[in-house]
Parts: structure tokens; sequence; C-alpha cells
């Protein structure tokens, strides 16, 4: 592994190598988070010229949409293309590509050491300089920003696994001032020839993001504990979801929920005059919209598994249900059980599609 | 005096449990205990499916959901599957579906999945007449009385 080390703010460091590896031809586009100058908005924009990096802001705690989900429509991608990655957004990706739905082919992934990203309300609320340079402090003396989304508080995989690319901001106090790129790959290495000054051979700097790590894992016991009133039960869970709304808001923001026709929403769970009549003679009365509950424990088990933890779903609540951190609770509890972890590697296939010949006896009598 | 209402109350609980058993060995096993007279809990509806592996995890939660105290899947033995490895799929997806329930805090302990040859007509009588009087302790499913669903 090398590692290249620029004198100049990080964010302005990364822009400069995308500028270098669009103005030199070696990716043909650029996929990253934008700032419109006159509206303050965010998006996520493919950038073909030169001139439209100028708005780019890679590094920016925001997540809009999913990226991993967004990068889907357009990878396999016939030329290579340079995408700037949430460490949660390339997991989410490579659970995507196993599902077909994307291919690594051609991208070159660049990812960073990340903070979190800020709550979708303090985004759109507006952020200024103030509010971003506040966030950066935090997160380059390896501090957890209040700001930030709940799982984001709670998460431990902040160091990207598999990126070809990794910027330094977690823990690296330094950020401000000066940019430190490590280059993880061959291809990396190869993109990057030209650009800056020699690299230097380096591995990753475990240090950085060790006090950051004990801080994550402190909050996320203190997450699991409130979840369900830390004890589960049906009534417990009737409390978290009786509040759901019906719009599935969160199974469409959701990176892994990638099936075009949701079982949920086909016909499979139109509700005849029957099944009105046998729930009424049955409970007395009946909640509707109906079927919310079982939605959420579906979702559950079609996808626990491969939740990256990226909090998409709890931020487009209109209802405020705490769905990821239930989802990511569930899900990495599921996950252990096939000692599956997502977005880890693309070759380890997905759970429930793959068996062993000796495996849950203990589940069977 | 409570108690005693309670345990009048449990008497007169009739668990209702829904069965998927697949066609070539534990449906065949049933046949089998049947006429060979053996005694069997009246508790258990039986579905009939092609293998283990045809129940989806929407069929347990619609059967859990509509009601019924349990659950019971019962497939070939791991090796013996009439069509390669469906239980072994079906193993996995019980174990995801088990561990869910588990972690919600759910009552898992109202799914069980079993293997039951053909030729085990008394072991299908064990299995089903011991679930039922598990479930029966368990008592009455809690979402059959809850319109907040």
């Amino acid at each position: 592994m090398s590692r290249i080390d620029l004198q100049k703010a990080s964010s302005k460091g990364l822009k400069e190598l995308l500028g270098h590896l669009l103005g030199s031809g070696k990716v043909s586009a650029v996929f990253s988070l934008r700032k419109d100058p006159e509206t303050g908005s965010y998006d996520l924009g493919l950038i073909t010229e030169e001139a439209g990096l100028e708005t780019v802001k890679p590094l920016a705690p925001v997540m809009i949409a999913n990226a991993g989900q967004v990068l889907s429509s357009f990878a396999p991608s016939a030329e290579p293309i340079a995408v700037v990655l949430k460490p949660c957004e390339l997991r989410a990706f490579i659970e995507r590509a196993k599902r077909e739905q994307g291919s690594l082919e051609n991208i070159l992934t660049i990812s960073m050491t990340c903070g979190g990203v800020l709550t979708l309300d303090r985004v759109v609320s507006g952020l200024d300089s103030d509010k971003i340079g506040d966030y950066e402090n935090h997160c380059f003396a390896g501090d957890i920003h209040s700001e930030t989304r709940e799982t984001c508080k709670a998460c431990e995989y902040f160091v990207p696994m598999n990126a070809d690319i990794t910027v330094s901001m977690v823990g690296q106090k330094d950020a401000g001032t000066k940019c430190h790129i490590y280059l993880n790959t061959d291809l990396a290495k190869e993109m990057a020839k030209g650009f800056g000054p020699d690299p230097v051979e380096e591995d990753f700097d475990n240090s950085l993001v060790e006090g950051l790590a004990s801080k994550r894992a402190a909050e996320k016991e203190k997450l699991y504990g409130a979840v369900m009133s830390g004890k589960g039960g049906l009534d417990a869970v009737i409390d978290t979801f009786g509040k759901c709304l019906g719009c599935h808001g969160c199974s469409r923001v959701c990176p892994i929920c990638y099936c075009m026709i949701c079982d949920f929403e086909s016909r499979n769970f139109d509700n005849d005059m029957p099944y009105f009549e046998k729930e009424l003679e049955q409970k007395g009365a009946l909640r509707l919209p109906p079927d919310t509950m079982f939605f959420h424990i579906g979702r559950m088990i079609h996808m626990s598994f491969s939740c990256v933890g990226c909090g998409q779903c709890s931020d487009v609540c209109p209802a405020d249900i705490p769905v990821a951190s239930v989802f990511k609770k569930v899900g990495e509890e599921t996950a252990a059980i096939f000692e599956y972890v997502p977005g880890r590697d693309i070759e380890e296939a997905i759970p429930v599609m793959v068996f062993k010949e000796e495996e849950f006896t203990e589940f069977i009598d | 005096m409570q108690e005693k209402m309670e345990n009048q109350e449990l008497d007169q609980f009739k668990p209702k449990i829904v069965g998927f058993l697949c066609n070539w060995c534990t449906y065949a096993a049933a046949d089998l205990a049947g006429s060979s007279k053996m005694e069997i809990d009246p508790a258990l509806t039986v579905i009939r499916v092609m293998c283990s592996s045809r129940v989806d995890h929407n069929l347990v939660l619609t059967t859990f959901f509509s009601g019924a105290d349990g659950v019971l899947i019962a497939g070939c033995h791991p090796g013996d599957c009439h069509y390669g490895a469906g239980n072994y799929y079906a193993r996995r997806r019980y174990a995801l579906l088990k561990k869910v329930m588990e972690s919600l805090g759910l009552e898992s302990e109202r799914l069980k999945l079993s293997w039951i040859s053909a030729a085990e007509g008394n072991r299908y009588a064990e299995v089903v007449n011991s679930f039922s009087e598990k479930i029966r302790q368990l008592g009455p499913n809690p979402i059959n009385k809850m319109s907040g669903l």
C-alpha cells in the first residue's frame, strides 16, 4: 500500500485527483456528491467535463440517496469511471453487485474513513461552511458529531473494506490542511501515476481510527439497548412499528431492496372482503392500512442480513420510526449466524443462496 | 380463584397448528402413522407442499398473523431430498426466520422444523404430539386478539 501526501485540505486534494483522472483521460467520468452554489442543495452527479468538477463536494457529510443504489443504474460501465462512495455506500454497491444490480468492472472506487453523515433534516435546513467546519473538527479529532445519523454514531465499519483509494479523514488531525490519499490496489497506483508528489510506501495507520472505533462501540451498545425498549417482544414491536403509515418509503430508499416489484406491493397483499371479515370476527377491530407490521418483519427476513446500516430508511420515515436502528440490530444478528458481513467481499455468497451440508443442527430436533 | 379460571381456560384451549409437510417424506410418514392407527394430536392442520423449501417466509408469517398458534415445517432428512438439496435451503431459511423472531423477542418456540422420513410414522406421531403439547403450554398466539397490527 502506498500513500500520497498533499499540502492542502483533504477535499481540495481529492478534487485535484479527480481532475487529474478526468483530465488525463484515465477515466471518462466522475461520480460524486455535488453542491449547487446557488441553491446550496446537494445532489449526486456524473461528470464528464473537467469544468463540471467545480461544484463537486466529494467528502461532504451528506447522503441524499445511497450512492451505491444510484450507481447501479450505470454500472457496469462501458468506459472506466471514478466513483466517490462512503464506506457503507460501497458495501451497499457490492451487495447489489452480488444481486446482479451492477458490477465493479471499469470502476475505480474512492472512499474515505467516514465520520458519519448529517441527518437529512439537518442537511435540508442548510449547511453553511461553519456547520461543515464544526463537523470536520469532530471528524478529524476522531469524535462523534451529535447531528449525525443514529446508525452513523453506532457504525463500526467506517474504514472502507475494499476501496481502491482511501482518503484519511477520521482521527487525521491535519486533514484540514493536508490531504492523505492511500492507494490500496494496483489499479489505484496505475491511475494515480503522474499525480502529485511520489507516493511513499506505507500501510494504513490504524491508530488513527481506534479512538472513534471504541466511541462508536459504546454508542452502539447504547443504541441497541434503546431499540424496541431494549427487550423486544410483541408489544414493543407494535409500539415501534405501530406508527407506520405504510408508505414503503424505507424500502424505496433501501440500497438492498432492489426488487422491481416488491412482494409486499404486489397483488399477494391485496386483501379482499373475506379477509376483512375474518379479521373482524377474530379480533373485533381492524387496523387500516393493514399489514404494516407484516411488511417490516417480512422485509427484515428478506434483506436484514445484507443491511449496511446506512440509515437512509430512518431519515426518510415520515413517522419517525427508527427503522434503521432496528434493521441494523436485527441484521447484525441474522448475518452473524451465517458468519456474513455485508459488502465485505464480492465473492462471498448471499447467505440464503448457498448452504453447507453440516450446519444449524442445533436449530433442529 | 383466578388461577383456577386460568387453568380452566388453558384446559379449553385447543391450539391450531399448521404443518407444512413435504410430499415425498413427511406427508407419506403422516399417511403411515394414520394407517398404522397411531394416536395423533388433532391440533395439526396439514398442508402438503412439494418440498420443504417451498415454504417461503411469507407463508409462515401469514400463518402466524392469521392466528395460528404454531407452525411446523417438516421434510426429508438432509441428503434425502427428492429434488437434491431443497431441504438444505429450507434449513437456512428456517434458521433466518427463527433468528429474526428471536431478535425481535417474538415467541420463536412457536416455529419448528423437523426431518421425518416416509418410513418414520412413529417419529411423525411423536413430533406432532410433543409439539402440540408444547404449544398447549405456551397458550394462544397473542396476535389473535390484537387489532393494532
